[in-house]
């Protein structure tokens, strides 16, 4: 028998938990866990806090089983994942910041989203502390080494970019080390989440990170759903997944300009930037918003999409058609642009599977896995569409996955033209009894959105959290950098275009 | 009288290239943005950004020194005084005799030569990676743009420019395989010495890929009003030595008339606008290449203008 299911038994299942299990388990068995995450057995999906518990959303991606586990340490003490697991590391930290439990024989127990500003300190938890005294300075990574030297880079940067800081460790012009501090952008979306209604939640769930409001919407509404056992009318299910695929391709159309921008090629830059204004006009004409911001609501969409919006989508299909074949021969064949792209910031492929990398990221060094295939949740079940898959990891295979999903994403948009089925839009949420639990892995642009919640008995939300696909691969930034120059960083970085606000939460 | 009128030619001609420098740059900019099918800003943006500048509050470092606060002023009078010597609409000017291409290299490289301390001044990191990265740019621009000179030198029989000049527009200069390799090489050198794509990227935002922008990163207001016209300064410098020596049609004379300079002015501004065309075509169907690829590149231009200048010790008629 598999091992998360063998887990889930073993531990004390909760009820009201959907569509998958969850088991609060011993010490023992949440160890046990965690060397199957070691060994590469298991995925970790997420790992998140609550006051006196602790979390771990698990996947087994051999048989695309999730499950969650639950630790009680009412000591607010838990047995490391990160010290064997490292990808968790950055999450036991944040959950460290908010809720004040304190991973057990963690290697890195420095602060992580708390900067020391915020004037209290663990304020999700139970006893929040005031804290007056200013915060030590952060301590960086050392490196040693002869005639290695610093460079500091934001978190203000010289363009209108998110606020992040990376600090340099360079030999010359080459990197040896980059290390990140992340936690600019916090606006305490989870503070925020707990004890509103599903509404107000929905709407917060949608400016976790703007540019993939419609994944963060469809990921929470798919939770509550789930965890109130909704059934989502037909053409609601089709059109949330048409403007999730409007939402990709306007995301992949920017990145591509971007990144090649970042190479001095503004000529890229300049087309793929009219292709995405394109797509955000059919999207305002279809669903009455550029970005399509809380259109996508527990229970259905807000937009019916009438004739007129099909045929805007329609024409923005065909006129990508017509003129991104183009674009794409411009990149394959720009010789100088090539020599940027072509072995720059390679990721290892081991690298990616350990920190099970979502999106782009992942499917260019070799991880087959994206959420509309791999959990099948509709209407993408009945959906023709193929998942691209390159080994190199280099900037170029992050482009040339971002081309093909774009081709993908037309064609997808196309079937879903095609097949819209009518009727109502929108059911009302009914609630009886309760505590509910509830959560759904989606596919955003970038990668696989998670989001888990609790609705108590009074049908406000008690806890809610999402884990942006970023959390698994900013870390894998630093990895790619490493022996690039520093000149090259900004074009790793755009390759990546991790979230800073999704993650800052 | 006639001493007071070349001086007035000559006064002209140093106004001439203060007034036209920042419209090339600002024509530059704006073909760039209509081959990316944007309207972009207007022509006169750069005097626009000058007088903004100027009019700006300077905001020094703490630890800034006197070097810092010089250098803005030193680089202007370096670059202008560089380009008004070269010959624009005319040549034999009064001060010609000064007009010496060793002399230009000099006055430009020690433009640079303080502009690389005044990055380091303040101690910032990026202002250290972009003096570091310009001096590399450096090390290898200059002694190719010396080669040209030697080439030059050898086909004219002069390093002034006045005499280069006189000689390539007459007939006895001929094909010669050298000046086409040292065509390029010029052109090379300009692009990297103007911090142009594909060597560096002069409307990016990206610190950590700068050289020219990383060393200026500190300066404001009119400390950095003083190094973006020598900057507009340089490329003008640059396309009027391409084009004195290698297009010298319609420059004027020695005592010419108001005619010829009148014809001379109207050939001039002809060429700017067909370099300036050129260059943002190139920029725009280039990307820039990695900061190790750009001694490659320079080595290219070393290489050959030395190779113009050999062949020119082979057989002086190559």
């Amino acid at each position: 028998m598999p091992a998360l299911t063998d887990l889930i038994l073993a531990g004390k299942g909760v009820d009201n938990h959907f569509p998958w299990s969850r088991a609060v388990v011993t010490s023992k068995r949440w160890s046990f866990a965690v060397e199957q995450l070691a060994e590469g057995h298991l995925s970790l999906l997420g790992l998140w806090g609550e006051p006196g518990t602790v979390h771990m959303a698990l996947l087994d991606e051999a048989v695309g089983n999730i499950g969650v586990v639950s630790l009680l340490c009412p000591d607010g003490r838990y047995p490391s994942v990160g010290l064997l697991h490292p990808p968790a590391l950055r999450l036991e930290r944040a959950a460290a910041d908010l809720f004040g439990l304190l991973p057990q024989g963690a290697p890195d127990t420095r602060r992580w989203l708390d900067h020391g500003y915020w004037g209290i300190s663990f304020p999700l938890s139970a006893h929040v502390r005031t804290s007056v005294a200013t915060a030590p300075p952060y301590q960086f990574l050392p490196a040693e080494g002869e005639s290695l030297h610093q460079i500091p880079v934001g978190p203000v940067h010289a363009g209108i970019i998110e606020p992040g800081h990376f600090r340099f460790t360079a030999s010359g012009e080459t990197v040896v080390r980059l290390e990140e501090r992340l936690g600019y952008t916090h606006k305490g979306i989870e503070g925020l989440m707990a004890g509103s209604d599903i509404d107000h939640a929905a709407k917060l769930a949608g400016r976790t990170s703007g540019d993939s409001t419609v994944a963060y919407s469809l990921a929470f509404s798919r939770a509550v759903e789930a965890a109130l056992g909704i059934e989502v009318p037909a053409r609601a299910v089709w059109l949330r997944a048409l403007m999730a695929e409007l939402e990709r391709l306007a995301n992949h159309l920017g990145d591509i300009g971007a990144i090649c921008n970042d190479a001095a090629f503004a000529l890229m830059h300049a087309h793929c930037g009219v292709l995405r204004e394109r797509v955000l006009r059919a999207s305002d004409a279809a669903f009455g918003h550029r970005l399509m911001r809380d259109r996508v609501v527990p229970g259905g969409v807000a937009t019916y999409l009438n004739d007129e919006g099909t045929t805007a989508i329609w024409s923005l299909i065909a006129e990508i058609r017509q003129r991104f074949p183009a674009l794409v021969e411009l990149y394959d064949n720009t010789a100088s642009l090539q020599d940027r792209t072509v072995a720059t910031g390679r990721l290892k492929v081991e690298l990616a599977r350990q920190y099970r990398a979502g999106g782009y990221v992942g499917r260019a060094s070799g991880r087959d896995f994206d959420a509309r295939r791999s959990l099948a949740y509709p209407p993408y079940d009945a959906l023709n569409f193929n998942v691209p898959l390159l080994q190199e990891g280099d900037v170029n295979a992050r482009v040339w996955i971002r081309i093909h999903e774009v081709e993908q994403s037309l064609s997808l948009v196309e079937q879903i033209l095609r097949q819209l089925p009518g009727g109502p839009i929108r059911v009302d949420l009914a609630q009886t009894g309760g505590p509910h639990e509830g959560m759904a892995l989606v596919e955003g642009f970038r990668g696989d959105i998670l989001a888990w919640l609790r609705i108590g008995k009074s049908g406000l939300i008690e806890r809610c959290h999402l884990r942006d696909p970023s959390w698994f691969q900013w870390p894998l930034l630093e990895a790619a950098i490493e022996g690039n120059i520093v000149a090259d960083f900004p074009l790793c970085n755009k390759s990546f275009n991790c979230s800073y606000s999704g993650h800052d939460l | 009288m006639a001493l007071i009128l070349e001086l007035a030619v000559q006064g002209a001609q140093m106004m001439l290239v203060l007034l036209l420098a920042p419209l090339l740059t600002g024509f530059v900019r704006k073909v760039k943005a209509r081959l990316l099918r944007r309207q972009g800003p207007s022509l006169i943006q750069p005097y626009r950004d000058l007088l903004r500048l100027m009019r700006k509050e300077v905001v020094l470092a703490d630890n800034a020194s006197w070097l810092f606060r010089v250098t803005p002023y030193l680089i202007f009078a370096a670059t202008w005084v560089a380009a008004a010597l070269i010959p624009t609409f005319a040549t034999g000017l009064t001060f010609s005799w000064t007009a010496d291409l060793i002399a230009i290299v000099a006055l430009l490289g020690s433009a640079r030569f303080f502009l690389a301390l005044a990055g380091m001044d303040v101690g910032t990191s990026f202002g250290g990676i972009g003096s570091s990265r310009e001096v590399m740019i450096a090390s290898l621009a200059e002694p190719a743009m010396l080669l040209i000179v030697f080439s030059l030198a050898l086909v004219a029989g002069a390093t002034q420019l006045s005499t280069v000049a006189a000689f390539m527009g007459s007939p006895q200069v001929g094909l010669r395989v050298s000046l086409g390799m040292s065509l390029i090489a010029l052109v090379m050198v300009a692009v990297a010495e103007n911090a142009r794509i594909p060597v560096d990227n002069p409307s990016t935002h990206l610190e950590l890929t700068m050289v020219h922008e990383a060393m200026i990163l500190e300066y404001s207001g009119r400390h950095l009003a003083m190094i973006e016209f020598a900057a507009f300064l340089k490329l003008l410098l640059y396309v009027s030595l391409i084009s004195c020596v290698f297009l010298p049609w319609g420059l004027a004379g020695v005592e010419a008339g108001p005619k010829s300079f009148a014809l001379g002015a109207v050939a001039y501004l002809g060429k700017l606008a067909l370099c300036g065309i050129l260059l943002a075509v190139f920029e725009t169907a280039i990307a820039k290449m990695r900061v190790f690829r750009v001694p490659d590149f320079l080595g290219a231009a070393l290489m050959l203008a030395l190779l113009g200048t050999l062949l020119l010790f082979v057989s002086r008629s190559l």
